[in-house]
């Protein structure tokens, strides 16, 4: 491939995967909420070996419920800006979006 | 004591039905993200760069998280314990500064030179001698270093779980294979964005209650000040006007050697690293990523190297040069002495997460190199987009089996991390001189490049193997390597400047967009809405990060 060919082709191909790309911020905010919810209800009912494990700390507790803000922030991000590249509307529309969504795509 | 605990098991962790049921649903999400980026791929720039369209968030915290393999975490924890708050110059001199280099002064080349890869830029600029040397050194130091990183996670889970090293080192490439084959780079992306946030998840806890069990960070520093450790352990500068301190460096050794040499050499040439970057959606974002990087890079000391301080002044005996107790075992003993199950499912989860992402970073960075750069250029060239495609997904598999063949040779050897480490560092630094000289003089030529890195390698390479058969009289390996390097950088600058002399310069037109002062970069082409805003200034990101980094030096001065 020479050079000329290696730009051209790139700035066709830019972006062409951007609007079939998923959220990874559900995936972060899901599997946080998982592991919030669980690690929080065993923090529940953790017996007093646990808490002494954890010096007296309710571990637990206290990480289940901060994974489980940290899971809920970011589901929150992303149903308050839904993905911010062009947008996932089917592949039909994707050039017409990157060219107005983008002032200028070289 | 709490400490005597373990001794009779050894390290072995108590993870009951909870933990395993947390660390399997952290596998099947990897897995899972891994075939819905299958979705997304449709040519290879898809597979290989993802498509060129992440927001910088996302490229960044990937771009962290590449770096926070098993070496890091295991690693740094192990300094702190050996070595103090001396260990931060790892990430404030060490790793910042170069980040924020990258992201402002040489990003705009890479991205605006619309490169594949490092070794592409090298072809562009020199020729492709200089970028067949790069690409094969770096394809085989890839495979080496997976392999190195899969030995690591099968010793943990040995030494952890029981479980035997074999099967550790299968499963763990089956799932790196696994994700990367069929989701390219996105799905190692995205992957490293969510171990970034799961390794967090698992040391957190660590460091909260070894605080607590401590009495605080004050009561933490009395501790240390006491212990064999003492007050030098609680000073990054102090006593570096000679090597009298815990890393035995003098502060030249520190700035030059570890801060400019060998840190630039690897956050700014390593396209493991680099290739995060590359995959960002714009110019904007592609500066932004090592910068937006560099935050979490300052803090996470906070979870390294204070579990190791925490870990010398709690675990009695722990320094010892051999068995349970050796530093590198920092991490996993407060995990076994002091995470109640749950909290330890994540941390292990976490750890084996780190390794996972340290490898992958690995192996996308050499199916990239190898498609593009070796199978493309020299083999098989003007094929269609889908063989590249699937010669990405054949180097993946093909990587990963020699990554587990190198981890059974590295299983023979008692001290492969050291070695590889300061192979690889030897490696960076010429490559680095080579990039800084061709970057910023128009009139190194094409033969300079070529004869440059390979003197400047064979230099690195001749030190490394005189220090090895006791001809150099180095203290420590660390010395070493910042010799190594330094001399190496020395080599690349004389040699470019003077095979320049006696040889013909490139055209300026063919360096345009290559090399600063000739034109040709367009840092405002691409902007998207709202990267315009003033907290989205490269130079603010950048000046803010250099100056906390400075900042967070003065208690520990």
């Amino acid at each position: 491939m020479s050079d000329e060919d290696l730009l051209s082709d790139n700035e066709e191909e830019r972006r062409s995967a951007a609007a079939r790309m998923f959220d990874i911020r559900r995936v972060i905010g899901g599997l946080f909420v998982v592991y919030g919810v669980i690690v929080t209800l065993v923090g529940a009912f953790d017996g007093s070996a646990a808490i002494d494990k954890a010096q007296g700390v309710r571990i637990n507790l206290w990480a289940g419920l901060a994974m489980l803000t940290v899971g809920l922030l970011f589901l929150l991000w992303q149903w308050l800006s839904p993905a911010d590249a062009p947008e996932p509307t089917g592949s039909s529309g994707e050039d017409v979006e990157n060219g107005g969504g983008d002032a200028s795509v070289r | 004591m709490r400490e005597g605990d373990g001794v009779d098991g050894g390290l072995r962790l108590d993870l009951n039905w909870l933990d395993y049921v947390l660390l399997t649903l952290y596998f099947v999400t990897v897995l899972g993200v891994g075939f819905a980026a299958r979705r997304a791929i449709r040519t290879s720039v898809d597979f290989f760069l993802s498509g060129r369209s992440l927001p910088a968030w996302v490229t960044g915290l990937a771009f962290v998280s590449a770096n926070l393999g098993a070496l890091e975490i295991i690693g740094m924890a192990a300094n702190g314990a050996q070595y103090g708050i001396m260990t931060t110059h790892y990430y404030w001199v060490g790793a910042v500064p170069a980040m924020v280099f990258l992201g402002i002064v040489m990003m705009p080349f890479y991205y605006g030179s619309k490169v594949r890869s490092v070794p592409e830029y090298l072809r562009l600029r020199f020729n492709r001698p200089t970028h067949l040397l790069n690409a094969l050194s770096f394809a085989v130091a890839q495979v080496l270093i997976a392999g190195v990183n899969l030995y690591a996670l099968a010793l943990v889970l040995d030494a952890l779980l029981g479980w035997p090293l074999w099967i550790s080192i299968i499963a763990g490439a089956a799932i790196v294979l696994t994700y990367i084959s069929i989701g390219g780079l996105t799905s190692a992306i995205y992957n490293e964005v969510l171990q970034f946030f799961v390794i967090l998840a698992g040391l957190i806890p660590i460091t909260v209650i070894g605080l607590v069990k401590v009495g605080g960070i004050n009561g933490l520093f009395d501790k240390v000040r006491d212990s064999d450790l003492g007050e030098a352990g609680l000073h990054a500068w102090a006593n570096t006007g000679s090597s009298d301190n815990p890393l035995g460096a003098h502060w030249l050794g520190i700035v030059f050697g570890l801060g400019f040499v060998l840190s630039f050499g690897y956050w700014t040439t390593n396209f493991a690293e680099v290739q995060r970057a590359l995959s960002a959606r714009n110019m904007s974002a592609a500066r932004r990523t090592p910068l937006i990087a560099a935050y979490p890079k300052l803090f996470i000391p906070l979870v390294t190297i204070i579990p190791g301080m925490i870990a010398v002044v709690t675990v009695q005996g722990l320094g010892a040069d051999e068995g349970d107790l050796v530093y590198n075992n920092a991490i996993p003993l407060l995990m076994r002495d002091l995470l109640p199950n749950g909290v330890l499912g994540i941390a292990v989860t976490g750890l084996m997460a780190s390794f996972m992402a340290g490898m992958a970073a690995n192996v996308s960075g050499f199916n990239t190199v190898f498609t593009y750069d070796i199978w493309q250029t020299y083999v098989r060239k003007e094929r269609s987009d889908e063989y590249y495609i699937r010669v990405g997904r054949i180097a993946t598999v093909g990587g990963i089996v020699v990554g587990i063949g190198t981890a059974f040779i590295a299983a023979g050897f008692s001290n492969i991390m050291n070695y590889i480490q300061a192979l690889f560092s030897v490696f960076n630094a010429p490559l680095f001189a080579t990039f800084i000289v061709g970057m910023f003089w128009k009139r190194m030529t094409a033969a300079a490049g070529f004869w440059s890195l390979l003197s400047g390698t064979v230099v690195a390479l001749a030190t490394y193997l005189l220090y090895l058969g006791g001809a150099l009289p180095f203290d420590t390996d660390l010395e070493e390597s910042f010799w190594g390097a330094g001399l190496a950088f020395v080599t690349v600058l004389v040699a470019a400047f003077v095979i320049s002399k006696f040889t013909a310069p490139k055209p300026e037109n063919e360096l345009r967009g290559l090399v600063r002062g000739l034109g040709g970069i367009d840092l405002k082409g691409d902007v998207v809405a709202g990267d315009a805003a003033w907290y989205r200034s490269p130079l603010l990101l950048g000046g803010i990060a250099l100056a906390l980094s400075l900042l967070f030096y003065i208690p520990v001065w």
